[in-house]
């Protein structure tokens, strides 16, 4: 049920940027959510209803997913974990608690469709750790 | 509206004047930007404070991935800020005025029926004659718990959030404005009884408490990991039902520790004699860890008024 706090949370801040930039309409919302958040897709479908009669109504959510990262005291280095929630150094075992990526939850930007300085959307192909909304949605249905 | 705080929200009931705080014309309205704090109460007066302070236009500070994508569009706007940016605020400002009071705050969280209302009783009862204690209990509905409490002669405030599933910083910090909080004491925060929601909402509190009874299952530290994750210290409660239940105490702090190598655990039985002395232990000693940091801090600032003073 947070999930639909966390939608509104992001619409609302969406909007506030998009109202300050002079736009109504919001193409896309980029947001960075670490894999320690494990809502990225329940956050889609809240997002559908959380947005309704605001700008974001027909913005494609763009999801980039931050793998976990942690920092192994023993090595002194930065390691990735064999699974989520086992905090342990996968080459020597000792505990390694302090995440460094992995914990995001992130609006890094929002594309506007009609700033006062619009010059027409440059649409760019998706980064490799994208993940479409539709294509969520599709898989969902 | 504001539904990372509850502002306007219509759900979110506190008890007393707290309530009546939302509908006052001088309280605060989250959609606009760039406006001060107007609270009369105590708990926000000396906290001024602009809630949309951060820039859009650059990216944050410490941000992992810088995006780079401005570049690509002309009407692409950068932005990197964190979607509970509203809740962190008002958590740090919590956060800041109980650190101030030397006050130990404490986010209690665990499912229904762990045994977190029976612990807090027992608690206060044992802590009442050194210090001042207070209670805000989180509960979707009823003022039961609060009601409960108070017969200890602790005060407590109930908030309930109707549909919400935990509670947040903003409804927290209010409820704490008709508390009359003063130094050197407890104040308990029971959230909503739910494994999963509360752990992603910081409150401001000092120390997060996860209670897991035995009368749960012995893999829920790795079933629900994000609360174990999150918490400072696992209380095990109903320890005297052990004998009943097929509940294994040393596999299931293995796997608290999995999720959080550097949690504590006590142990807790508030049936028995002493049930709950290393718990109260552990309360006294982050007692006066919050004590002393507030002397460190008066410190620092005494020896900047000293420094000022000596210059003029």
């Amino acid at each position: 049920m947070h999930e639909l706090t966390l939608a509104t949370s992001l619409v609302d801040l969406a909007s506030s940027h998009a109202a300050q930039h002079g736009s109504r309409r919001i193409v896309r919302i980029t947001i960075r959510l670490g894999v320690l958040c494990g809502i990225a897709r329940s956050l889609y479908f809240c997002f559908k209803p959380a947005a309704r009669g605001t700008p974001c109504e027909d913005a494609d959510l763009r999801i980039i997913e931050v793998p976990l990262r942690v920092h192994c005291d023993a090595c002194q280095q930065i390691k990735t974990p064999r699974a989520l929630y086992n905090f342990r150094c996968p080459d020597c075992g000792h505990p390694a608690p302090k995440v460094i990526t992995g914990r995001e939850m992130e609006l890094v930007s929002i594309e506007l469709s009609d700033t006062d300085d619009a010059r027409g959307v440059n649409s760019a192909l998706p980064a490799a750790e994208e993940i479409s909304a539709r294509g969520i949605m599709g898989m969902a249905e | 509206m504001c539904t990372t705080c509850g502002c306007n929200h219509g759900e979110i009931r506190i008890e007393g004047s707290a309530e009546e705080a939302r509908s006052r014309p001088d309280h605060h309205g989250h959609g606009s930007n760039a406006h001060g704090h107007t609270h009369t109460g105590s708990h926000h007066s000396s906290h001024d404070h602009d809630h949309h302070g951060d820039s859009h236009a650059g990216p944050a500070a410490g941000a992992p991935f810088p995006s780079g994508e401005a570049a690509r569009s002309p009407n692409l706007v950068s932005i990197e800020q964190s979607i509970l940016a509203k809740n962190k605020r008002f958590a740090d400002e919590n956060r800041s005025c109980w650190s101030e009071l030397g006050i130990l705050s404490l986010n209690l969280v665990s499912s229904p029926g762990a045994g977190k209302t029976s612990l807090l009783v027992k608690t206060l009862e044992a802590l009442r004659a050194e210090m001042p204690l207070w209670v805000i209990e989180g509960d979707q509905e009823t003022s039961n718990d609060a009601d409960r409490i108070r017969q200890t002669g602790v005060p407590a405030i109930q908030i309930n959030t109707g549909r919400g599933c935990h509670l947040d910083a903003h409804a927290v910090g209010h409820a704490t404005a008709d508390l009359a909080l003063r130094q050197h004491g407890i104040l308990f925060i029971e959230n909503v009884g739910n494994l999963v929601c509360p752990a992603g909402f910081d409150l401001g509190e000092a120390k997060r408490v996860v209670i897991l009874s035995v009368t749960e299952g012995t893999d829920k530290p790795i079933k629900y990991p994000d609360a174990f994750a999150a918490a400072d210290i696992m209380v095990l409660s109903k320890l005297d039902l052990l004998p009943h239940v097929d509940f294994d105490a040393s596999t299931a702090i293995d796997l608290a520790k999995r999720v959080n190598p550097t949690i504590r655990v006590v142990r807790t039985t508030v049936t028995a004699e002493g049930g709950i002395d290393e718990w109260l232990q552990w309360l006294r000693s982050m007692l006066r860890e919050a004590v002393a940091a507030q002397a460190a801090h008066l410190e620092n600032r005494l020896a900047t008024v000293r420094s000022r003073l000596s210059s003029l």
